[in-house]
């Protein structure tokens, strides 16, 4: 955001007078130098913002500290907190972010909301008026603690230099663990000029009002043994929980002694790879066939990191009322709060996996994975086929993320936005590694998906990036083309256009009786748009063509943006609609 | 699930901004606060919260987890209006010549609890403490005489079942604390109510 400078500290520019660095006082640190000595404390090498008035203390510092903190310059505070969540979903790491007071701060707010629910380890610094104007209605000053109180795990103003390394280490101990999310710290601008002595950074390690493991009590685990070991149809959903908890390995074993098909919620795909026999599919409203329906026919659900939202649950009282539930989940206000748990076993899944492997018996259920195979034959000829090869005219949205896999092999880390092409990705994309589906789950953030790809570059830049966006979302955030531009971060944006918001268009078409209210979008030239960052394009819309665009794509050194024209009207199924239990899915 | 009155008592370090990160969690499920106090608890350093609200014990359940997860809030019990003591405090100002006059004040002090804070000439002040019952029916008693100006405090309320804080506190400031701070204590007892 421009600001104007305060008055204390204006300087006079003289040309051809290259810059200085600060005075050093021996033993002392400015606030603003506390906060990077922080940073490096705590392995962040990467930051994503935006300067402005109230921060400029500490951008002045971070002059000095280029070679050890890269500082990614996006186009919108938005972008960078997107960019930010991007980083950490992909790299497992917590994701930083600068902005400055008033409107900088207030355009985190979104990207506080879509980490919230998600679960994402966030540290956010805004800058703030000097703490002798809080409240006086200065210049940029907003109450952003009060306005981030409910989407953040943690927010803190500090008004003083000397508290900032213990702010600090509290707010990246407060960031990753236990259930990650996002914490933000609100300095004033005096304490980040104040000098005081420095005494080290010293890593938080324990709060007494916070335990972010609960401590696991073996007979709970026993009990969901034996209820285990008793079930004839037991059924494993598995959510982000088990990626945030680094648990894949512990994951894979559990599912594989007990040989029990296990299904995912979207922000849980990959943690085991899609072709694994036991992934029998997608969860909840744009899910699997097989999973949805079997859900009100197991006799036992194993929910693993998952919160049951409403999205993978439909109607909640005809949700598997005929099974009983296990539920392990590192947040014990996540127990019973949508679905009772006949067992619930409150701990850190990658302790408690391991405890429930030991206690449960080799199995195959070979009777009960076939019911999902039988299902997933059905989904396959009635919806996958059309949509994967399709012989109509138009191209569809499934068949440009079936080409990818083809030629990705399942290796690429794939960030969407939020909508039809969202849905579709999820169906449809192979993943072979975990950390590989990035995408807006409990928020459903349009706009997401584009800087959330930069930052996923940034957290994992061995690993081919690929961003598939609806025409609606990329318009949201389109200015962050311009991160790409200066960055040269390699990003492979992938456009599948139906010219319309297609999600609330098909929920118009199916639910209010075709009235087409507002959902007709029109969109720019997204090549010239492309080419006026300097971001090589092209576009797609026939099949003969989208093979070799795709390879044109995925061999182009650097960024390179592909539209895809696909069907106006194609609809995303199977589907739940809303309001009805997860068996009554609709396959058209 | 019948509604009923739940008083919550949450122990919580003192800090800027923790009120109203639990005021927005009754708020952003239309739940009403019927009464919300903020004072010392036994521990200095530690706040304690009383909350009364007229819920289900389920959504009191729900939303006392909800209020453990705030970083700052070291533990949460609620409680159904047996299991605890508790009193509020209300103060009357009716004028001294009215009351002089008209009412027999020994009387009042005697049948009502209550006590004269200030007499001056032109008004006087009464407080008196109790459930909310109690201090209503002075209400009652004073408005004909005229009622100049009535307040009333939150409720504070003392567990009957509890043994303090001094112990717990000990194992919360513990790297590992032991199983009896442990968020999953009553897991196994969910028609306990005494605490989460």
């Amino acid at each position: 955001m421009n600001s104007i400078l305060d008055i204390e500290e204006q300087i006079l520019i003289k040309p051809g007078v290259s810059p200085k660095p600060p005075v050093k006082e021996p033993g002392k640190l400015s606030g603003s130098q506390a906060v990077l000595e922080a940073f490096l404390a705590e392995d962040v090498d990467i930051i994503f913002g935006y300067p402005g008035g109230a921060i400029m203390p500490i951008y002045d510092a971070l002059y000095d500290y280029q070679d050890k903190l890269k500082h990614i310059l996006v186009r919108h505070e938005q972008g960078a907190i997107h960019a930010a969540q991007g980083f950490a979903r992909a790299s497992g790491r917590t994701g930083v972010v600068f902005a400055t007071s008033g409107p900088g701060a207030t355009n985190l707010v979104t990207g506080l909301a879509d980490a919230m629910i998600d679960s994402t380890p966030l540290v956010c610094i805004t800058g703030q008026v000097f703490a002798h104007l809080l409240g006086t209605d200065a210049f940029q000053e907003v109450d952003v603690l009060n306005i981030t109180t409910p989407i953040t795990k943690w927010n803190y103003q500090v008004t003083d230099a000397t508290e900032i390394p213990a702010i600090l280490a509290k707010a990246f101990y407060i960031a990753r663990t236990g259930r990650p999310g996002p914490v933000l710290i609100d300095i004033t601008k005096n304490a980040q000029l104040e000098k005081f002595p420095y005494e080290g950074y010293q890593r938080c390690e324990h709060i007494r009002s916070y335990r972010p493991k609960p401590i696991i009590r073996k007979n709970y685990v026993e009990q969901a043994a034996k209820l285990i070991n008793e079930a004839e149809k037991p059924f494993i959903l598995w959510g982000q929980g088990v990626i945030l908890g680094k648990a894949e390995k512990e994951f894979k074993a559990f599912v594989e002694k007990s040989g029990i098909p296990a299904a995912w919620t979207i922000l849980g795909a990959s943690a085991i790879p899609t072709d694994h026999p036991l992934n029998v599919g997608m969860l909840g409203m744009h899910g699997n066939y097989g999973p949805n329906v079997l859900t009100n026919d197991c006799d036992l659900i194993i929910a693993i990191g998952m919160r049951f939202d409403d999205r993978v649950t439909g109607r909640l009282d005809k949700y598997a009322k005929q099974a009983k539930i296990i539920h392990l989940d590192i947040d014990p206000s996540e127990i019973d709060k949508n679905v009772k748990a006949t067992v619930g076993v409150w701990g850190d899944c990658k302790e408690t996996l391991p405890m429930l492997t030991k206690l449960v018996e080799q199995k195959v259920h070979t009777q009960w994975l076939q019911r999902f195979y039988d299902y997933r034959k059905i989904e396959h000829d009635t919806v996958i086929e059309k949509e994967l090869n399709p012989t109509g005219e138009k191209l569809t949205m499934g068949e440009v993320i079936h080409q990818v896999n083809e030629l990705t092999g399942g290796d690429a880390i794939m960030v969407t936005d939020v909508g039809q092409h969202q849905m579709v990705t999820c169906r449809y994309a192979k993943f072979n590694k975990s950390k590989s589906n990035i995408t807006s789950g409990g928020a459903g953030t349009m706009g997401f998906g584009l800087p959330a790809a930069i930052g996923a570059k940034y957290g994992a830049p061995e690993r081919p990036v690929i961003a598939v966006i609806g025409d609606g979302g990329i318009q949201m955030t389109i200015q962050e083309l311009g991160t790409i531009m200066q960055t040269e971060v390699n990003v492979k944006i992938i456009i599948l256009n139906n010219q319309f918001l297609g999600m609330v268009r098909q929920w118009q078409q199916l639910f209010h009786d075709k009235r087409y209210s507002f959902v007709d979008i029109t969109s720019p030239d997204y090549i010239m748009v492309a080419k006026g960052y300097g971001i090589e394009g092209q576009k797609v819309s026939e099949r003969a063509d989208l093979r070799s665009a795709l390879e044109k794509m995925l061999n182009h050194k650097g960024s390179f943006l592909l539209e895809v024209m696909v069907g106006k009207e194609d609809n995303v199924f199977p589907m739940v609609p809303q309001g009805c239990s997860v068996s009554e899915i609709r396959l058209s | 699930m019948q509604k009923q009155e739940f008083t919550f008592t949450i122990y919580a370090e003192n800090q800027v901004g923790l009120l109203v990160r639990i005021a927005i969690i009754f708020s952003r499920r239309k739940i009403n606060i019927e009464s919300f106090n903020v004072s010392p608890s036994e521990i200095e350093s530690i706040s304690r919260f009383t909350i009364v609200i007229h819920e289900t014990e389920e959504v009191v359940k729900k939303v006392a987890r909800q209020i453990e997860k705030q970083v700052e809030v070291l533990k949460v019990y609620y409680n159904t209006n047996d299991e605890i003591v508790w009193q509020e405090l209300a103060m009357y100002k009716v004028s001294t010549d009215q009351i002089a006059e008209k009412v027999q004040v020994e009387r009042l002090l005697r049948q009502y609890g209550a006590r004269a804070v200030v007499i001056r000439k032109d008004y006087t002040v009464f407080e008196a403490s109790g459930h909310r019952e109690e201090t209503d029916k002075l209400i009652d008693f004073l408005s004909p005489y005229g009622l100049i100006e009535f307040v009333r405090s939150a409720r504070v309320a003392i567990i009957k079942a509890s043994s303090g804080f001094h112990e717990k506190l000990k194992e919360f400031e513990e790297a590992q604390p032991g199983e009896e701070v442990v968020e999953n204590e009553y897991l196994n007892k969910q028609e306990e109510v005494f605490s989460m």
